[in-house]
């Protein structure tokens, strides 16, 4: 037993360096675990490029809209992030949101329900959705493929029954609108953001206290702090730009504070992620994505897992078809259809999130969704066709897949 | 020499008209390493397979601890205390090592994982092994030397406090010194008094750590012995012709 001072000594004595914690970010990159930083990378890039080329791209106003545009993307995006996880995919997500959002404006506009219980029941019909393509997916046995694909269909022909003669249904709840249409007022904020802060430095002092109690090696304290700051740094520019008036005609209307999506989609990512990191139905679902077969013999029931990850997927669709009425102020048969699918995969395939399963994050979504919706806005406002747009974007995430693929064999 | 944990008799199990296991017996003592050996297709694969609860014997007896039990299911074979470590390591790679030992079995405070018992935990095992290869704990799997899985593999199996862990050709796939660190490994799990058998093509690693070696011959046990009581050449014999001049069956008294 005298044997292992050594190492341990050892350690330690390599823990505290900026230069070792550097070599050890360059290394994992090297084995093919990038993460993030091609969104991250990618989003900068595009920034830069549409900032020089356009003067309204980084305004105030321009910003808001981007944050209001991505969002129900980013929603989808991070349910697809749990299926994606496991290796699966869900090609129905988009009409789901579609479903519910009609499941949510019947209620509220033609049965005069209020806004919460309608939720409840459209969220409760994304569960339903979302049962039967896990049932049909791991106890079944069809591929995840063909069903979402099957359900694709299928649910697009529900909406459209849903939607009805008229096509179109308005939306006039004052709550539902306020979503994507209203903002916190500055000082709120404010507000928002500094016990956003205060939270999230205090869990990371507490988890490093934690480590320290239990006698483990820490994340380095300079490391953390700088991350810590930089990222706070950003968020408190952001707000500042949200804070500015961004309305045309001040005397009309004013427009300025955070969007309430925000916090809506920080509430989804927190309990995400939570979820996803600190759970042990987490751990499993990247155990299954990871290697079913070892999960499977660990005695993790790998079909439930899969179930779960079905129904959290079109749960948060559900939501996602919510923010999309608040938008268009109605559901119509194309809510959650066109191109709103594959943005939200390629979200999560842009955020880092692998197509092989095993790999992905939360803020994956947010990330992947950002860049999608900056390609969308900063080429409309350059005045591209959308057809132009569609292209630049589907090349973007061929070019995210392959970089997936190529760090996935570079890894191995 | 000490009363066998684990004693099959007369163990049969056919897959249709194949009888892939005629009246196998086996015995596999505490602190010892029993190396089951036996040509393709002698049935090793199946044996293990009917000792882990995947397969359930069509007949025999299955004694542990000295109490007849019947074991129907993996569970059933988990709770008794065995654990078997596949030739295709049954890790994540995605996952870090510390993942990996808990995985399926995590620790939990109130809803959310105890990572840092976990890991003071996964510390504790790998050095209680001695094991110094692994840089940190909380690397990925994806990243570690064949013979560094079967190390995680393994120690895996032993952070349960398992009675019997079984081998399946854990040097298959690995280089000379890789090898040589899997196979102290394994005697230093005997050493520590669990039951280990060792599944083995390779007659030199069975020699090297093996305390008694059991033969299978076309799905009879052909013996059961002591290995310092035979030579080589007489294991050979056994696994290719099933009989051999002059060797001791220790395993039932035939």
């Amino acid at each position: 037993m005298s044997t292992q001072t050594p190492e341990t000594a050892q350690e330690t004595l390599a823990a505290p360096s900026l230069k070792s914690a550097a070599a050890d970010y360059w290394a994992r990159i090297k084995s093919g675990d990038i993460g993030s930083l091609p969104a991250v990378l990618g989003l900068v890039a595009l920034c830069i490029v549409f900032t020089s080329m356009s003067s309204s791209f980084l305004t105030p106003g321009n910003f808001a809209n981007l944050l209001t545009q991505a969002a129900g993307v980013i929603v989808i995006a991070m349910g697809l992030i749990f299926v994606l996880l496991l290796g699966d995919i869900d090609l129905s997500a988009g009409y789901s949101a579609g479903v519910s959002g009609a499941v949510l404006v019947i209620l509220v506009s033609n049965h005069h329900w209020n806004w919460v219980p309608a939720l409840l029941v459209a969220i409760v019909a994304g569960v339903l959705m979302g049962l039967v393509i896990g049932w049909l997916v791991s106890y079944v046995g069809v591929p995840s493929f063909v069903v979402t694909l099957a359900m694709f269909l299928a649910f697009q022909g529900i909406l459209l029954l849903l939607a009805g003669e008229g096509g179109t249904i308005a939306i006039e709840d004052k709550t539902v609108i306020a979503i994507e249409n209203s903002n916190m007022k500055p000082l709120i904020s404010w507000l928002f953001f500094l016990i956003c802060a205060a939270l999230y430095v205090l869990s990371g002092l507490r988890k490093m206290a934690v480590r320290r109690k239990a006698g483990l090696k820490t994340e380095l304290v300079q490391l953390w702090v700088f991350k810590t700051v930089g990222l706070l740094a950003l968020c408190a520019v952001a707000v500042f730009s949200l804070n500015l008036e961004r309305s045309n005609n001040v005397k009309l209307v004013s427009l300025k504070g955070i969007p309430d999506v925000v916090p809506l989609i920080l509430a989804i990512l927190v309990v995400g992620t939570f979820f996803l990191s600190r759970t042990s139905y987490g751990r499993h679902l990247y155990a299954v994505g990871g290697n079913t077969e070892a999960a499977r013999r660990s005695g993790i029931d790998v079909k439930r897992v899969r179930l779960f990850a079905f129904v959290i997927c079109s749960s948060l669709a559900a939501i996602a078809g919510l923010i999309f009425v608040s938008r268009a102020n109605s559901v119509s048969p194309t809510t959650g259809g066109n191109s709103t699918l594959l943005y939200a995969v390629g979200a999560a395939v842009i955020g880092g999130t692998s197509l092989f399963g095993g790999k992905g994050k939360m803020r994956d979504a947010i990330l992947g969704g950002l860049v999608v919706a900056v390609i969308d806005n900063g080429m409309g406002l350059l005045g591209y066709a959308a057809g132009i747009k569609y292209i630049v974007t589907g090349l973007v995430l061929l070019v995210s897949a392959g970089v997936d693929a190529l760090s996935r064999k570079g890894g191995n | 020499m000490s009363e066998a944990i684990l004693s099959l008799r007369n163990i049969n199990k056919s897959f249709g008209a194949v009888h892939v296991l005629r009246g196998v017996d086996l015995d596999i003592y505490p602190g010892q390493v029993t190396a089951l050996v036996g040509d393709n297709g002698a049935g090793k694969s199946t044996l293990i397979k009917c000792i882990a609860g995947i397969y359930t014997p069509d007949s025999g007896e299955y004694h542990f601890d000295g109490k007849p039990v019947t074991v129907n299911g993996p569970r059933d074979a988990t709770a008794l205390g065995i654990e078997v470590v596949y030739q295709d390591l049954a890790l994540c790679d995605n996952l870090d090592i510390v993942h990996n030992l808990f995985l399926g079995r995590e620790k939990k405070k109130g809803v959310t994982l105890d990572e840092a018992s976990m890991e003071q935990l996964a510390r504790q095992t790998l050095d209680g092994l001695s094991v110094r290869t692994v840089k940190s704990i909380r690397q990925t799997v994806a990243s570690l030397s064949g013979g560094q899985r079967q190390t995680v593999a393994i120690a895996r199996a032993v952070l349960w406090n398992n009675k019997v862990v079984i081998l399946d050709e854990p040097t298959a796939a690995l280089g000379v010194s890789q090898t040589e660190q899997v196979l102290n490994l394994v005697r230093r799990l005997a050493d520590a008094g669990i039951a280990v058998v060792l599944i083995s093509h390779n007659l030199v690693d069975v020699f090297e750590v093996a305390d008694n070696v059991a033969a299978l011959y076309l799905g009879t046990m052909a013996a059961q012995v002591k290995l310092n009581e035979v030579s080589r050449n007489q294991v050979i014999e056994l696994i290719t012709t099933g009989k051999s001049a002059g060797v001791t069956n220790i395993g039932a008294n035939k």
